[in-house]
């Protein structure tokens, strides 16, 4: 593993998974998956549709039955409290709010509920975490918007704040690059960067392979399995995210970074 | 410290001692309303008559009505908040055609009006109303399996709702006596709301309320979607169990003391939300006192539209609610946006 040369950090796993199987309605979703993810690293889950990347992510949150063993933090996931689960591993879903009639302060708020008591006010700390989210996304200026009332991408965005206002170790974020424009894109490149650099661990999956090549780690899924885990600028990775796309896209080195290009 | 910023400043507060000082008013002019009109509320110091007439049967009417609407309020917010449907009702989980059917059954099998002056028979009626109500949520919540998938509840629902409303027909139809009474519970009405229904009403309505606001950031957490909800930390099963609950109670008891009263629990969310964004625990609260004022207000008006005849206010609210339905619904196809 290229990616690993900080002394002794890749023996920190921050999420393990060991034959994990997940079956949706009748249909088996992942099939016996394996990994672990190092902590204090940014890893990306890339697949075509239909390879079970957002399934993994969810199970590796906890959020759905399966078969096998997840382990969080060196901890077995069932056995977490769903608090102590909550406040050291936050999610942002996919497509999933409807939130429109909280205001954007409410809904990032809500990211504190893993910290506060039952009933209890939201403390000068809740505040002051809300502020610095919404303006590490720059939703600040309307806070006080009902979430019905913004675009696409400013109600990302929140629930992007929303996600971070939770300050846990483990960040795992499906598709969060949804519909955020090219700038907001790059501004959250640079906030996977830097929660990486405060010793965070960040999970995404994305669908743009350009971005998830940024990341320091890779996971290649298709049909349910992982097909490869390795560092983002190795050869082998390369070769099999473009095996996974049908060699329809290929990895180019332009002006030092990885893209991801068409292949016409 | 902007502490009082995120949730549209003082709005809720303001809209809050609104709805109060409105329901005082109300409280006042529902007094003055009827066949002798302010004429009693001025001699009841020294006529014994009108003293009656205002304190026996003019004020626990009118408080019957702004307990129930605040009951009606209360679930409707409760169930939109837990269904995160906006078009849910409260008397979704087919409380209201359980109440029905075992109210038509107790009379049918005992004869008498649903609102029957006899006390025993009236405790009766509410009685089988409020078991009605309350058995056809548990019987919605076994076909569903349980609180976890709401779209199982909602078809549930809608199944049980149908199967009871047919049996209710059916009996009915064969005992065509208590058609008529049937007529107004049906409707809704509160005028044979005493001083012992609103006792009860006000102390389900203080349980209630305390319930649901202690259980609000629950609906707050489901508003982001279920996995979020989820992986907040919020145990979902034990709260969705509670709240539904509380729905059960607070629809049950209502429909139990005035009859199914259209519309109030649907509208009343809905018009708090137009004025002021705000989280579930003042939502709560604040749809409460709207649903209140609301079937006080529609109340007054029943009784005063062709006085000294009386409507019933049920059919009052169904026509504004309707109305004010279908208005919300041009307004939001008018953005662009399906309801």
């Amino acid at each position: 593993m290229t990616g690993a040369s900080h002394s002794g950090a890749e023996k920190l796993v921050a999420i393990s998974a060991r034959e994990i199987c997940v079956e949706l309605g009748n249909a088996q979703v992942l099939h016996n998956v394996s990994l672990s993810l190092p902590a204090a690293r940014w890893t990306s889950i890339v697949g075509p549709n239909g390879a079970g990347k957002s399934t993994l992510l969810k199970t590796l949150a906890g959020l759905l039955p399966h078969t096998g063993h997840v382990e969080l933090l060196g901890q077995r996931l069932h056995a977490v409290p769903a608090r102590q689960r909550a406040q050291q591993m936050s999610w942002l879903g996919q497509n999933e709010s409807s939130a429109d009639d909280l205001t954007a302060y409410d809904v990032t708020m809500l990211g504190r509920l893993p910290h506060q008591a039952w009933l209890a006010a939201p403390s000068a700390i809740d505040h002051a975490a809300v502020e610095r989210a919404l303006k590490i996304t720059q939703a600040w200026d309307w806070r006080g918007r009902a979430l019905g009332e913004l675009s696409g991408g400013e109600r990302q965005r929140v629930l992007l704040a929303r996600a971070l206002a939770v300050e846990a170790q483990v960040l795992l974020m499906d598709e969060p690059l949804a519909n955020l424009d090219p700038p907001h894109q790059t501004d959250w490149l640079l906030l996977a960067k830097a929660l990486v650099s405060r010793g965070k661990t960040v999970v995404s999956v994305l669908h743009e392979i350009s971005f998830a090549l940024q990341a320091d780690e890779v996971v290649v899924m298709n049909g349910g399995r992982i097909t490869h885990q390795g560092a983002c600028g190795d050869g082998a990775s390369h070769r099999a995210m473009e095996a996974v796309f049908d060699q329809r896209i290929a990895v180019h080195n332009l002006a030092g970074q990885w893209v991801a290009l068409p292949k016409i | 410290m902007r502490g009082d910023t995120p949730s549209q400043g003082q709005r809720p507060l303001v809209l809050g001692v609104s709805l109060l000082v409105a329901s005082a008013g109300l409280l006042l002019l529902g007094t003055a309303v009827g066949s002798t009109g302010f004429e009693s509320v001025l001699k009841m110091q020294n006529d014994p008559q009108a003293m009656l007439i205002v304190m026996d049967i003019r004020l626990p009417r009118t408080v019957g009505a702004w307990l129930a609407g605040a009951l009606l309020g209360l679930a409707g917010a409760v169930a939109q908040g837990l269904f995160r449907n906006p078009l849910a009702d409260p008397y979704l989980l087919g409380s209201a055609s359980g109440a029905s059917l075992a109210v038509a059954v107790a009379m049918a099998l005992f004869g008498g009006s649903p609102f029957a002056s006899t006390f025993i028979a009236r405790l009766g009626l509410t009685g089988a109303a409020f078991v009605g109500a309350v058995a056809a949520v548990l019987l919605t919540l076994m076909l569903a399996k349980g609180v976890q998938h709401t779209l199982r509840l909602l078809l549930a629902g809608v199944v049980v709702g149908v199967v009871l409303g047919a049996l209710t027909s059916l009996v009915l139809l064969f005992s065509p006596d208590v058609m008529q009474a049937m007529q107004s519970f049906m409707l809704g009405t509160t005028s044979f709301v005493g001083w012992a229904a609103c006792a009860v009403m006000a102390f389900t309505f203080c349980v209630c309320v305390v319930a649901a606001w202690m259980m609000s950031r629950a609906l707050d957490g489901l508003a982001l979607g279920e996995a979020t909800a989820h992986s907040l930390g919020l145990q979902l099963p034990q709260l969705r169990a509670a709240l539904i609950a509380v729905l059960a109670l607070a629809c049950g008891t209502a429909v139990a003391q005035t009859g199914l009263i259209a519309f109030v629990g649907l509208a009343a969310p809905h018009l708090v939300r137009s004025v002021v964004k705000t989280t579930h625990g003042r939502l709560i609260v604040l749809s409460s006192l709207v649903g209140a004022v609301l079937l006080v207000a529609a109340d007054i008006l029943a009784r005063w539209v062709i006085a000294p005849q009386e409507l019933p206010v049920g059919v009052l609210t169904a026509v504004v609610g309707g109305g004010y339905l279908l208005w919300l619904m041009h307004r939001h196809t008018g953005r662009g946006a399906g309801l």
